[in-house]
């Protein structure tokens, strides 16, 4: 199939690259652009260890054809923070036990992400169902819940320093 | 002994892994991630029989095609290998016979991944269909047609152990429970799937980066097959996401990815799809388990006789160690002077088992736990009294030659019994909820290493410069354990300085000494071990010249809070770097090295066998399974497990909590959901879809609680935290179940369908009493 040139913005900058048009988001991202913090963990879009946000929703980039989203952000767990500006998910993630492996951890953190931005007080339950499309073989999930309370601590300690209470 | 056991600044406080940030950003490197320019890909292709012999393969058209740049058969290296010295039975590829459906049979390398798959869509194979093997039990009685012609009626090993008199001990029971189990076969479903990139070097040298849990044992491997010396070879540990044993031997892609780097004198990368991570499989094997076990009317038990049968699958591996750690491990949690083990491992043409968490000791453990709890309720007994009837004396030896140093069980099971509620909620919750108990025990490392000799099973070394930076060489291999940072955490806390000053390199056969690996939770006891002893004898090194300078004498000094002191005159000291300022002076670059043997008497007994089982320490376990049970439909919820886990000392209390629950989460998946499905060789459910491992919305919650019983010779008492909970959490789960609906289910994973089998069985045996209104199995007296 004939490469073709295309435009992908990829955690916050634009990337210009040769592709085939039935390139995967995923392959685009590890094999053309060289960010391989988006895992590959299964064979049928089951494990989420893929996931990646796109406009803010986390999608499997497994499955999704790179052509299709030209134009479109597209963060990947290198976007979420690097070394000495770490999101509180990653931070979560890297204090309370939520990696041990670290293999699914890319994918948890986009789903953790999406769901604190959309909802920043989640209950036990949205925290498992947002979750629910990740596979985790090491922690029992446990330590990842932990991770996500404690981003959800931090985010709250955070936009209080920001935002004057109002009451 | 260690100074100011109480006064740790570091070991038994949670710490954050050392590699997190490098995982939490997205920027650690696994093994598949890497690549160099001019890389190859590579492709295995796999036998579509069960068993069959190869006539021919022709490749010709395969190396043809354009982008191809070599192709590989079994002739191209001939010599066998596997993990035991007595099992070398494998292959880079088959020679005659292809033995199960997803057998290696070549491979090809080539310039992408699409022109790989075409190319093996080329190759042509010539096979003669064999009368294939598929259940255990038909396969050891087989007359012809066996799948290795060096094992007779497909009997890999058979093991017979008889300690005290089984014969004598049934005598004195009053009760006497005998079943037949059976588990089925699981696997390790890491989630990263294997890779492996194996660069040739210009200098004719491989360089191997590989997701394994033994490079030192691909490393030999390597050799062997590609027939160079070890010293032209390097194997690399790059990041690696998840093991639970699945790794812990050499992988078929391994020894492809290096014979055909050899060949093409090219960097060549395998990376494994999930389908292939299951074809190359070494998880949990089919287990039948036949058990007989006498107790008496005080709840004491007098014998245990089991007869094992595993499914091996078609290749040795790691074969009869798995069926002596079930033999090994069965009785000896408790105080029982009489057992009878009669152990086979069966060849079937399928794809090999291997190490899996809880390696031996899962599948007996959820029979012998279940058959202890139904004879509580023969007894009229509380099934978690009968468990404090049966506790070790410890210090001892059990029947079997084990040693037993340190002994946390009945501290486990008191801390599950407060936790839980045990008291108020056995045999008390209404129909459809319930409770149950199980211990379990395992291994902090083998005493006895795979290949026998007397060199120490881990070497340690550690270097310090000009810079004052601690470098810790070790060949341990982290695999998502905490392996490098309880190594970071033993060797700060010994010479007095904070974690961040250690850099830890780790699992490089050209830069750490040599260590056997991440299996059978031998890590923390044995490579913590190693490691501590290096960081005694740099700290001796450093204060012996501080001390010098100072002219007093090298016991009056400490290491503590950065800084080398006198301990009763504090105008002696010096910051640790003005300390290893002067200690250069007297020996210019400073290097220290520790080792671990495991001492000779936790080697165990002298009768064939004996060399598996032994460890220098024992981990414990205690579980209570709280479960909720929908008659009508045989579904499980599991509401909640109870786990205490005696590690000896934790040295990471945050790592630990997390090995726990990973233990626990994944006995959960193989009591309840996971499960290989076959059909004549056929695996039906290769896929993460179809294999279901448990997520979030099906986990239980965990409360996990750490006993510490401080074992003498474990590093400040550390036994093993990774494995030993697993065991304990499928027969705490069927357990429950009965206490919540009153039917035994012997066969896991427990499907709803088999709750509703045997609740439609129990039914129809009640029938005719009259009462429809389902009643709780209740005890006879509880004697406590």
């Amino acid at each position: 199939m004939n490469k073709e040139l295309m435009r992908l913005r990829v955690n916050g900058e634009e990337r210009e690259i040769a592709i085939a048009p039935n390139r995967l988001v995923l392959d685009a991202l590890r094999e053309d652009l060289g960010l391989t913090g988006s895992k590959r963990g299964c064979d049928d879009s089951s494990c989420g260890c893929c996931a990646v946000l796109i406009d803010g929703t986390p999608m499997l980039s497994c499955v999704a054809l790179a052509a299709s989203y030209e134009g479109r952000e597209i963060t990947t767990v290198e976007g979420l923070g690097g070394p000495g500006e770490l999101d509180p998910v990653q931070e979560g993630y890297a204090e309370m036990g939520g990696a041990q492996c670290g293999y699914c951890t890319p994918g948890f953190m986009i789903a953790t992400k999406a769901l604190l931005d959309r909802n920043p007080e989640p209950s036990m339950d949205e925290i498992r169902e947002a979750l629910s499309g990740n596979l985790c073989r090491c922690t029992g999930y446990m330590q990842i819940y932990e991770s996500v309370k404690y981003a959800i601590e931090k985010l709250r300690t955070k936009s209080a320093a920001h935002v004057p209470a109002t009451h | 002994m260690a100074k100011n056991t109480n006064g740790f600044s570091i070991i038994g406080k949670p710490m954050a892994m050392t590699d997190a940030r490098a995982k939490v950003t997205g920027l650690g490197k696994y093994a598949d991630d890497l690549s160099v320019p001019g890389m190859l890909i590579g492709k295995i292709l796999h036998s579509p029989h069960a068993h069959a012999r190869i006539r021919s393969i022709d490749t010709s058209q395969a190396e043809a095609l354009a982008g191809v740049k070599v192709t590989a058969t079994g002739e191209d290296a001939r010599n066998p290998y596997g993990i035991l010295p007595i099992g070398h039975d494998e292959r880079a590829f088959a020679l005659g016979k292809a033995l199960y459906i997803g057998d290696n049979i070549a491979a090809v390398a080539a310039a992408t991944p699409e022109i790989a798959e075409q190319a093996l869509d080329l190759i042509r194979v010539d096979y003669e269909q064999l009368p294939a093997w598929f259940d255990p039990e038909q396969s050891m009685k087989a007359a012809s047609n066996w799948i290795n012609e060096e094992r007779p009626q497909n009997i890999e090993k058979e093991y017979h152990h008889v300690f005290g008199d089984p014969v004598k001990g049934f005598g004195e029971a009053d009760f006497v429970a005998e079943e037949r189990y059976y588990a089925g076969e699981v696997n390790q479903a890491a989630m990263e799937p294997h890779a492996t990139l194996a660069v040739w070097e210009p200098d004719e040298r491989l360089t191997v980066h590989s997701s394994t849990q033994v490079p030192f044992y691909l490393h030999r491997t390597i050799a062997a097959v590609c027939e160079m010396p070890m010293s032209q070879i390097r194997v690399i540990k790059p990041l690696i996401g998840g093991g639970f044993g699945g790794k812990s031997e050499i992988i078929p892609l391994e020894v492809a990815a290096c014979v055909l780097a050899k060949k093409s004198r090219k960097p060549v990368k395998i990376t494994y799809t999930r389908e292939e991570v299951f074809l190359a499989h070494r998880g949990r094997p089919i287990t039948i388990v036949y058990l007989k076990v006498g107790m008496t009317r005080a709840g004491k038990i007098t014998a245990v006789q089991a007869r094992v049968i595993q499914d091996g699958g078609a290749y040795c591996g790691y074969g009869p160690v798995t069926v002596l750690y079930s033999g090994a491990l069965l009785g000896a949690i408790y105080d029982i002077a009489n057992v009878q083990y009669d152990g086979f491992r069966v060849l079937t043409n399928k794809p090999a088992c291997g190490a899996m968490r809880g390696h031996g000791t899962v599948n007996v453990r959820f029979a012998f736990e279940s058959i202890l709890d139904q004879l509580a309720y023969q007894a009229g007994l509380d099934p978690l009294e009968v468990r404090r009837r049966n506790l070790l004396k410890a210090p001892c030896i059990t029947a079997n030659s084990l040693r037993v140093t340190s002994y946390g069980l009945p501290e486990c099971v008191e801390k599950v019994f407060e936790r839980s509620g045990w008291a108020e909620k056995k045999g008390k919750l209404p129909y459809g909820k319930g409770v149950g108990m199980a211990c379990s025990h395992y291994v902090s490392g083998a005493a006895n290493p795979i290949i026998r000799s007397n060199m120490p099973h881990t070497t340690v070394h550690i270097k310090i410069d000009r810079d004052a930076a601690v470098t810790v060489y070790t060949g341990a291999s982290e695999i998502g354990q905490g392996s490098d940072t309880m190594q970071v955490q033993i060797a700060a806390e010994v010479l007095g300085v904070t974690a961040d000053r250690i850099k830890l390199i780790a699992a490089d056969t050209e830069l750490t000494p040599i260590d056997l690996g991440s299996y059978s939770s031998r890590v923390t006891f044995m490579a913590g071990n190693a490691c501590l002893n290096a960081a005694k004898d740099m700290r001796d090194q450093i204060v012996a010249a501080v001390a010098k300078k100072f002219g007093c004498a090298a016991e009056d000094f400490e290491a503590k809070n950065g800084r080398m002191s006198h301990t009763s005159d504090a105008s002696k000291s010096f910051s640790f770097d003005e300390a290893v300022a002067v200690a250069l002076e007297f020996h210019g670059a400073l290097s220290a090295r520790g080792t671990y043997a495991p001492p000779e008497t936790a080697r165990g007994g002298k009768f064939k066998g004996a060399g598996v089982g032994p460890s220098p320490a024992y981990s414990y376990s205690a579980q209570v399974a709280e479960v909720t049970v929908d008659p009508e439909t045989g579904h499980v919820h599991v509401d909640k497990i109870v786990a205490a886990h005696d590690c000896g000392k934790a040295l990471n209390p945050l790592t630990v909590e997390g090995q726990i629950e990973g233990s626990v989460y994944m006995g959960f998946g193989q009591a309840l959901q996971e499960d290989m499905i076959w059909k004549d060789g056929r695996l039906m459910n290769p896929s993460l879809l179809e294999y279901r491992i448990p997520a979030t919305k099906e986990n239980p919650e965990i409360e996990s609680i750490i006993v510490e019983s401080i074992d003498p010779e474990g590093p400040f008492g550390a036994k093993e935290a990774g494995e030993g909970s697993l065991a304990a959490t499928i027969p705490a789960i069927a357990n429950a179940i009965f206490d919540a609906v009153g039917v035994r289910i012997n066969s896991i994973p427990i499907t709803p369908d088999k709750i509703l089998d045997a609740l439609r069985e129990k039914q129809k045996s009640a029938g005719g009493n009259g009462s429809n209104a389902p009643k709780k199995a209740s005890l006879a007296g509880s004697p406590r």
